[in-house]
């Protein structure tokens, strides 16, 4: 599957070769990816393909059995904390908020690794402090405002509706300036509408020059949004592509909806079955 | 295009609640509240007379005209029922006394009173044998008493019953006219008045905890924690708790500065040094308890070994004091003494956390436990047979010299201003002086960068790392801050007791700075909250100091205490707004209200843009 790259755009992510073993069980076998910048890709499959494997892998969540992952040219050290801090930041499948602190708060932890202040600046309170923590304010306002969520700033993250909770989750992602976000089935859960606003909150975080890799189940959703997608049955990747090409590819639909086994029913015993059905129902009302 | 959500509404559910509340006792409002004050105003006066006819009875309370003891306490409980009484009747310059409930206070405020009169008779009858031994004083008050309460039972109750709770039946009806609603928004007073209310409240408090650490006897103390209990319950139902901490909240640095002068006030007001000396060492389990909450609170690490670093501290003081059983020979000046203490709690906080901070839960909590045990097994082996002599074994380091500071001894009374300031008011100066510096740092910390990434580990330490927080790096931070916190207490405690031995500082034990009341008292104060460890280390000091006949129940009496307020207020007794909402789920609606947006943009209109 080759992607054709224009000149102007760079590769984000260059995951290669990446494998990993639980034990005897590979979840994830050398699957190669590139995300370039400025594109949304897709990334699919059944469930427990191992996609949110992937996932943790690319984010150092887990440290791969084998292959590497780098990020605009430099391998990624697989320690969770330094990969945020390179520019890649991400969502959970089960949204992983800070319950019990307020909106405002939740996005003020996403500015962590892009503000200094340590400990002896907090507590002397040094020049640098106030400013710092003002900018961090603004700055998370600003995100809040383009999620939306700007007028529950105060509000306990766990108060928030369902659909806002995926929205602050974005938000305290994108406050760590990521250069790519990773998201992990965005639209879980939500209704059409919903859906909707997300697919254009995505397309809106990739106008602000943010390579997008999600995962979904939505193949509506994958459709409009993805430039590229990327199917992963059973750890490995089967195919990759536009979104129409990778519909009609008959691996992907054997992979969803199984392939017909041989000696399956034909049209003869089908209609044979539906007579002897009909046949017992008159019968049936005879009685 | 967003699906805005209907903003809760709290108002919906009082709408809801329709039926009236039905008192207690029928009367009719008019006659209950003259019966209730005529009741109190009956017990008011009877703690002028007699109440019985020796002074065997400690306090004297025999004399006529002048309340002594336990008297004054119903007095005071009387004289509080009596203004809420009079407040409800819609006096003029009373009505600020209940902007909350008027009714419920009533009702606290006379069982308060009964409380205290009823324990007072009992008391008597029982050391002296017999009721034969009340004089009419005592009845007076004690039915005086009486009557007020039923007259408060008949008084209708502050607020309407809640949807789900249309009949209650009797003690359900007793529980809800004990309720009362939130007051309203306070005018806005001139900022000198406001500033002057919460001087005068810090004042108040400060003499009843002054009162409450001079009480001489344990029947005072008793009648003490019972008046002072329903009073303080009455006014937080009249709503005057609410209106001070809105004041509070307004002016957070007047507040930290009234705080600070009335605690400098208090060893004033102690002539005794004993009493000045539960003053200097509750400031020490204080102080302890806080630097406690940033590991536990904030950062929601779970230490039950907490003491040793107290105890690290104190020897490293202990050891470099001058004392001549010290086996380092050296006498550092004070200052290079608690640098000394707080860097080897912090050395070993670092050298505990380092390996065990990499386990989570259950495991920290049982590790930093066995760490708590060795340091105080080490400390006991170091005695020259075991092992090296450097702690002298169980004997300790005894003879730790008074410090002098400036030329100031802290070893001897000083006359300050005509007031008399014994050698445990000196050191609970400087204990103070230590508290002071534990509040800012935890303020400042818990306002911050770092603090934000301590509560987001506590939270969820997976998302806290994907958002860039290197967990272990921060967890060791504030172990080894909470450490070197307790270390400077430490130094302190060591001159204080004079001497250090091993058996100071276990998990458990009666004497309270050991990990397991350090805990008790940051989860019965509030985690997460400045004055939360602060009240509950003064209570669980004062209240076992104070009751030494109950000591062999102690521990038994404190895990019934826990568990019924793990039960009714697992948040503690001071709660932050966060664990209000994380603790009580129908309280979820009080959040604070959508702010309008400026110009009514939603992120999906500017998404889409």
């Amino acid at each position: 599957m080759t992607t054709t790259t224009a000149p102007t755009t760079t590769t984000v992510l260059d995951a290669s070769d990446v494998t990993m073993r639980f034990g005897g069980l590979t979840a994830v076998r050398s699957v190669d990816l590139v995300v370039n910048s400025g594109e949304i890709v897709g990334l699919i499959g059944p469930n427990g393909a191992g996609k949110t494997t992937f996932f943790n892998c690319l984010t150092g969540l887990y440290v791969p059995t084998e292959g590497k992952v780098s990020y605009k040219g430099t391998v990624l050290p697989p320690k969770p904390h330094l990969v945020t801090q390179a520019g890649i930041a991400r969502t959970f499948q089960n949204i992983r908020l800070f319950a019990n602190m307020t909106v405002l708060e939740n996005v003020l932890v996403g500015r962590h690794t892009r503000t200094k202040e340590g400990l002896w600046s907090a507590l002397l309170r040094l020049p640098g402090f106030k400013r710092a923590e003002e900018a961090s304010r603004e700055r998370a306002m600003e995100l809040l405002e383009f999620t939306g969520l700007a007028a529950k700033a105060d509000h306990l993250a766990r108060n928030l509706p369902y659909g806002e909770q995926r929205k602050l989750e974005i938000a305290r992602a994108l406050a760590s300036e990521p250069g790519l976000l990773l998201l992990d089935e965005p639209t879980a859960g939500m209704n059409p509408q919903e859906t909707r606003a997300a697919e254009e909150l995505i397309f809106a975080i990739r106008d602000q020059g943010i390579a997008v890799l999600v995962i979904e189940h939505d193949i509506r959703f994958i459709m409009n949004l993805c430039d590229r997608v990327a199917v992963l049955v059973q750890g490995e990747k089967i195919v990759e592509g536009p979104a129409e090409v990778v519909q009609a590819d008959e691996r992907v639909i054997a992979a969803y909806l199984g392939t017909p086994f041989e000696g399956a029913p034909g049209q003869e015993e089908a209609a044979e079955v539906e007579a002897a059905e009909a046949h017992s129902t008159t019968e049936g009302d005879d009685k | 295009m967003t699906t805005k959500t209907p903003s809760t509404d709290s108002s919906a559910t009082s709408k809801a609640a329709t039926a009236p509340a039905t008192p207690v006792v029928p009367l009719p409002p008019a006659a209950a509240r003259a019966i209730t004050g005529a009741g109190s105003a009956l017990a008011l006066v009877g703690t002028f007379l007699a109440w019985t006819w020796t002074d065997e009875f400690p306090g004297n309370l025999t004399v006529t005209g002048y309340p002594g003891g336990l008297q004054v306490l119903t007095l005071v409980g009387a004289a509080l029922t009596l203004l809420f009484v009079l407040s409800g009747y819609g006096i003029r310059g009373l009505g600020w006394l209940t902007p909350g409930g008027t009714n419920s206070p009533v009702l606290l405020g006379a069982l308060g009173v009964l409380g205290t009169t009823g324990y007072t008779m009992g008391a008597i009858s029982q050391e002296l044998g017999g009721l034969v031994n009340l004089e009419p004083g005592a009845w007076v008050s004690g039915i005086g008493a009486l009557v007020a309460v039923l007259g408060a039972l008949g008084l209708p109750a502050d607020q309407p019953y809640g949807a789900d709770e249309s009949r209650p039946g009797l003690w359900g009806r007793i529980r809800h006219s004990l309720t009362a609603p939130e007051p309203g928004r306070a005018k806005d007073l001139p900022s000198w008045a406001e500033i002057l209310i919460i001087a005068a409240g810090f004042g108040v408090g400060l003499y009843v905890f002054a009162y409450g650490i001079g009480t001489e006897y344990s029947e005072l103390f008793i009648g003490f924690l019972i008046t002072a209990g329903f009073g303080f319950t009455a006014v937080t139902r009249a709503g005057l708790l609410k209106r001070l901490s809105a004041l509070t909240a307004k002016h957070r640095n007047v507040t930290l500065a009234a705080a600070f002068v009335a605690a400098i006030c208090f060893p004033f007001t102690q002539g005794n040094d004993q009493f000045a000396l539960i003053g200097a060492n509750i400031l020490i389990f204080a102080t302890v308890a806080l630097g406690l909450n940033v590991v536990v609170g904030l950062a929601g690490l779970l230490d039950l070994g907490y003491v040793a670093f107290l105890g690290v501290g104190a020897y490293a003081a202990a050891l470099v004091s001058g004392s001549p059983q010290s086996s380092i020979g050296l006498h550092f000046p004070f200052w290079a003494a608690v640098l000394t203490g707080a860097l080897a709690s912090l050395i070993f906080g670092v050298v505990i956390g380092a390996p065990t901070l990499r386990l989570r839960g259950d495991y920290l909590a049982i590790v930093t436990l066995g760490f708590g045990e060795i340091f105080r097994i080490t400390m006991n082996n170091l005695n020259g047979n075991s092992g090296p002599d450097v702690t002298n074994g169980s004997n300790g380091i005894p003879n730790i010299p008074d410090l002098e500071i400036f030329g100031f001894n802290l070893g001897v009374p000083h006359n300050v201003l005509g007031h008399e300031l014994t050698r445990s008011g000196n050191y609970y100066l400087l204990m103070l002086l230590f508290t002071a510096i534990v509040v800012m740092v935890f303020r400042r910390s818990a306002e911050s960068r770092i603090g934000r990434a301590w509560v987001a580990i506590r939270e969820d330490e997976t998302a806290a790392t994907a958002m860039g927080i290197n967990g272990f790096r921060l967890k060791l931070l504030a172990f080894a801050l909470g450490a070197c916190l307790a270390g400077l207490a430490g130094t302190v405690q060591a001159h204080v007791s004079y001497s250090v031995t091993p058996e100071q500082y276990q998990f458990a034990g009666s004497v309270p700075p050991n990990s397991a009341f350090l805990l008790a008292a940051v989860i019965l104060g509030g985690m997460g909250t400045i004055s939360g460890p602060l009240i509950g280390a003064a209570l669980l000091y004062l209240i076992p100091a104070k009751l030494q006949f109950m000591a062999e129940y102690q521990l038994l009496l404190f895990g019934a205490a826990l568990m019924l307020l793990m039960r009714y207020r697992p948040e503690g007794l001071v709660a932050d707004r966060r664990k209000q909402l994380e603790f009580h789920e129908t309280g979820q609606l009080d959040v604070p209200d959508d702010k309008p947006l400026p110009d009514g943009a939603t992120g999906v209109a500017k998404a889409g843009a």
